[in-house]
């Protein structure tokens, strides 16, 4: 469309409202501004300040001979190649645990959600129950759970003897304190975050689509893969960013089941930088970084495969 | 809490915002081009100034004659409870001599992190609502030295001058003892499982053994991790006279036995749970905590000393600029150096009881105890036990630094 036959468009439009109904108009859009202040406020407050002092923060400057915990404001950029140059194998690796964790979890929770969500949809009574038993780890403490699974992984639990016993792992390995620990961990905890979304939209799906899809000679597989799957993506999308995002910054579960060695996640580095060594500019500059790199990522993802449903 | 403060006009709080207005107009400068959204006032609330930045705390106003109160932030455990765990009987005893109602409070979980919590409000001689705060040696040295704290009166506490151990009145973090008094204080040794390890160790080296590989565990305290490394080379942890070489021949050790997973994990007080799963069979461990297990876990460790010797630690009591109760905090600090008092936390918290005069009064209380060497030291042990010297700031930012990348963080 040309830009003069838009702008006809525009003219010819507003001339076909009363002057009432562009009051109700102007009032409506208003009225919206209302309603989205609490949330600006709030974020404001809540985001975007931290953002800013997080940002200054990373410039501070430690002056000569200073006190511990002492820093003055300054230009410091220095301060991101320093960290970045230091730390990139742990941001790395968070990454690539988060990643590993939302696979796992996207895996496990497909199956669930589509059996509740589907198969069960005759059965409220069944279905209901299902929902709460996947809901209710939510119930009990993040780091209780996590505790838990450090007992269930123990060297002399069953798990690890039984996994010895069929030579699965050497005589001397063990399960806790290990990357795997760590990833079954993040799968573990964000389960639930993959599996609510993809219910959700699993739900709205209309069966006679597959019944359909059936009339017309498509095998089952064929089905899932044209009918079903599609159908599920804005929650599949959802899902994978409610892990992932959170997953990369986690470090409960890399401190309570990881090493020393090759487990540690940026957010434990983030920590320790704060108030063990007591680097502020340090550790607000590896938030940034973290930051800015969750957001490059989400960002390639969307653009890849971002559905239209969801934005 | 507001109005007691601006009802004194010597208060702390309005005098070094004052002083720092007036001390910083360069800081203000560069602000004020950072621009918009009152970053001052954000900025100033995020903690950056040390002592350094030169203004000099003085404590607030005693007023300790008419408000009968205190407040006190403890660790967990730390202090005998009743029966049913809802109320501390020496604390009651306390109130019915003095007439001082204490507010005790379970608040400090670390001393990193509740440094992290406070470090900006004591910074500025603000209150942070208790009275007394109870952190470990370095740190305790850390807030005396940028000034936090109040200095006490020894003439108010003749129990403290008269029974508190001879090798704890003279701490290089805090001489004389002007600021803190020691509270409860333990040993870092090694420990491990008799069952399962009958061979039983002597030296931190002996940690290293193949038959230990991935079930040996570590503490993240780095004075107590190093410190034994270092005793274990030969070094005296207490003299001035060491510095980066033999702090660095340690690390090497440290990392060494994490890269190679001889080291299952350094942790904090979660090892206690390695111990009793049996993740870990041996480690680098504190008395208190062995004691308490042994005691709820049918006696499966046994913890020594090194022979090249342990560390000795304690946690420190102190007073905060801002507290306006001084002398009822050094009345409270006083009747905890009584003996029979001291004997009644020492008999439910299980660390080594600072105070002279105890282990006689422990007779009435738990005989058993008595002899045991994990409250009541040998002057064997104690001639074992090192106290960590205390660090420059540039030494205590480059070593945590370094400590904290050996350990993965």
């Amino acid at each position: 469309m040309s830009a003069p036959a838009k702008e006809a468009r525009a003219v010819e439009k507003v001339d076909l409202r009363s002057p009432e109904e562009i009051r109700a108009e102007k009032k409506k859009g208003r009225m919206g501004a209302w309603l989205i202040l609490p949330g600006m406020l709030y974020m404001a407050l809540f985001f975007a300040a931290p953002v800013v002092v997080l940002l200054s923060m990373s410039l501070f400057v430690k002056p000569e001979g200073a006190e511990l915990g002492e820093f003055v404001p300054g230009w410091n950029f220095g301060t991101y190649a320093e960290v970045w140059n230091r730390y990139w194998p742990v941001l790395l690796r968070s990454f690539v645990f988060a990643l590993i964790a939302t696979v796992a979890a996207l895996i496990i929770a497909f199956p669930m959600a589509y059996l509740v969500a589907v198969r069960l949809r005759g059965k409220p009574l069944l279905k209901g129950i299902l929902l709460v038993l996947l809901i209710a780890p939510f119930f009990s403490s993040f780091i209780l759970r996590t505790q838990a699974w450090k007992q269930i992984l123990a060297d002399e639990g069953w798990i690890v003897q039984t996994l010895k016993a069929v030579a699965i792992l050497p005589a001397d390995g063990s399960l806790t304190a290990t990357p795997f620990a760590v990833i079954c961990g993040l799968t573990y905890n964000f389960l639930p975050f993959m599996m609510l979304p993809i219910y959700a939209s699993l739900e709205r799906l209309d069966t006679r689509l597959l019944e359909a899809s059936g009339d017309l000679y498509a095998s089952p597989a064929q089905t899932f893969m044209k009918v079903t799957l599609p159908q599920s993506m804005p929650g599949v999308f959802a899902g994978t960013l409610l892990t992932f995002i959170p997953a990369a910054g986690d470090y409960v579960n890399a401190a309570i089941l990881g090493n020393n060695r090759d487990t540690s996640m940026i957010g434990q580095v983030i920590d320790s930088r704060f108030f063990k060594v007591i680097d502020y500019p340090g550790a607000a500059a590896l938030s940034f970084i973290l930051m800015v790199c969750i957001l490059i990522l989400v960002l390639i993802y969307i653009r890849r495969f971002g559905t239209k449903d969801l934005f | 809490m507001t109005a007691r403060r601006s009802a004194s006009p010597q208060d702390p709080l309005v005098r070094a915002l004052v002083q720092a207005q007036l001390a910083r107009p360069s800081r203000r400068a560069v602000l004020a081009g950072a621009g918009a959204l009152g970053l001052t006032a954000v900025l100033a609330a995020c903690g950056t100034k040390g002592s350094g930045g030169g203004v000099k705390l003085t404590p607030a106003q005693d007023l300790s004659a008419s408000k009968k109160e205190l407040s006190w932030a403890n660790w967990t455990l730390y202090l005998d409870v009743s029966d049913d765990g809802k109320t501390y009987p020496s604390l009651e005893e306390f109130t019915r001599r003095t007439g001082i109602t204490v507010n005790y409070s379970e608040d400090i979980d670390g001393n990193d992190t509740y440094y992290g919590k406070v470090q900006e409000q004591l910074s500025r001689g603000q209150s942070i609502g208790r009275d007394i705060i109870t952190l470990t040696d370095w740190m305790a040295g850390r807030i005396i030295r940028q000034g936090w704290v109040q200095e006490l009166d020894h003439t108010r506490m003749p129990h403290v001058d008269a029974n508190m151990l001879e090798n704890l009145k003279n701490v290089d973090f805090d001489p004389g003892r002007k600021h803190s008094v020691t509270w409860q204080t333990g040993y870092a040794g090694i420990c491990w499982n008799k069952a399962k390890y009958p061979k039983g160790l002597r030296t931190v080296s002996d940690l290293w053994a193949p038959d230990l590989k991935g079930r040996v565990t570590a503490l993240d305290e780095m004075r107590d991790t190093m410190g034994l490394l270092m005793l274990d080379q030969g070094t005296d942890i207490s003299s001035p006279d060491w510095g980066d070489e033999q702090f660095e021949n340690a690390l090497e050790t440290l990392n060494q036995q994490v890269q190679s997973g001889q080291i299952r994990k350094v942790q904090g007080n979660a090892y206690k749970e390695d111990l009793i799963s049996g993740d870990a069979l041996a480690g680098i461990v504190w008395s208190g905590d062995i004691t308490q297990l042994n005691f709820e876990h049918d006696n499966q460790w046994e913890f020594v000393i090194p022979e090249a010797g342990g560390t000795l630690w304690s946690d420190n009591l102190m007073v905060p600029m801002a507290s306006q109760q001084l002398s009822n905090c050094e009345k409270l600090m006083d009747f905890y150096y009584e003996p029979e008092i001291a004997a009644q936390v020492a008999a439910y918290v299980n660390y080594i009881c600072p105070v002279k005069g105890a282990q006689q009064a422990m007779e009435k209380i738990d005989p058993e105890l008595v002899n045991n060497p994990l409250i009541f030291p040998t002057e064997a042990d104690l001639e074992k036990a090192y106290v960590f010297r205390a660090l420059t700031p540039g030494e205590e930012s480059d070593y945590t630094d370094k400590f904290q990348t050996a350990i993965g963080a």
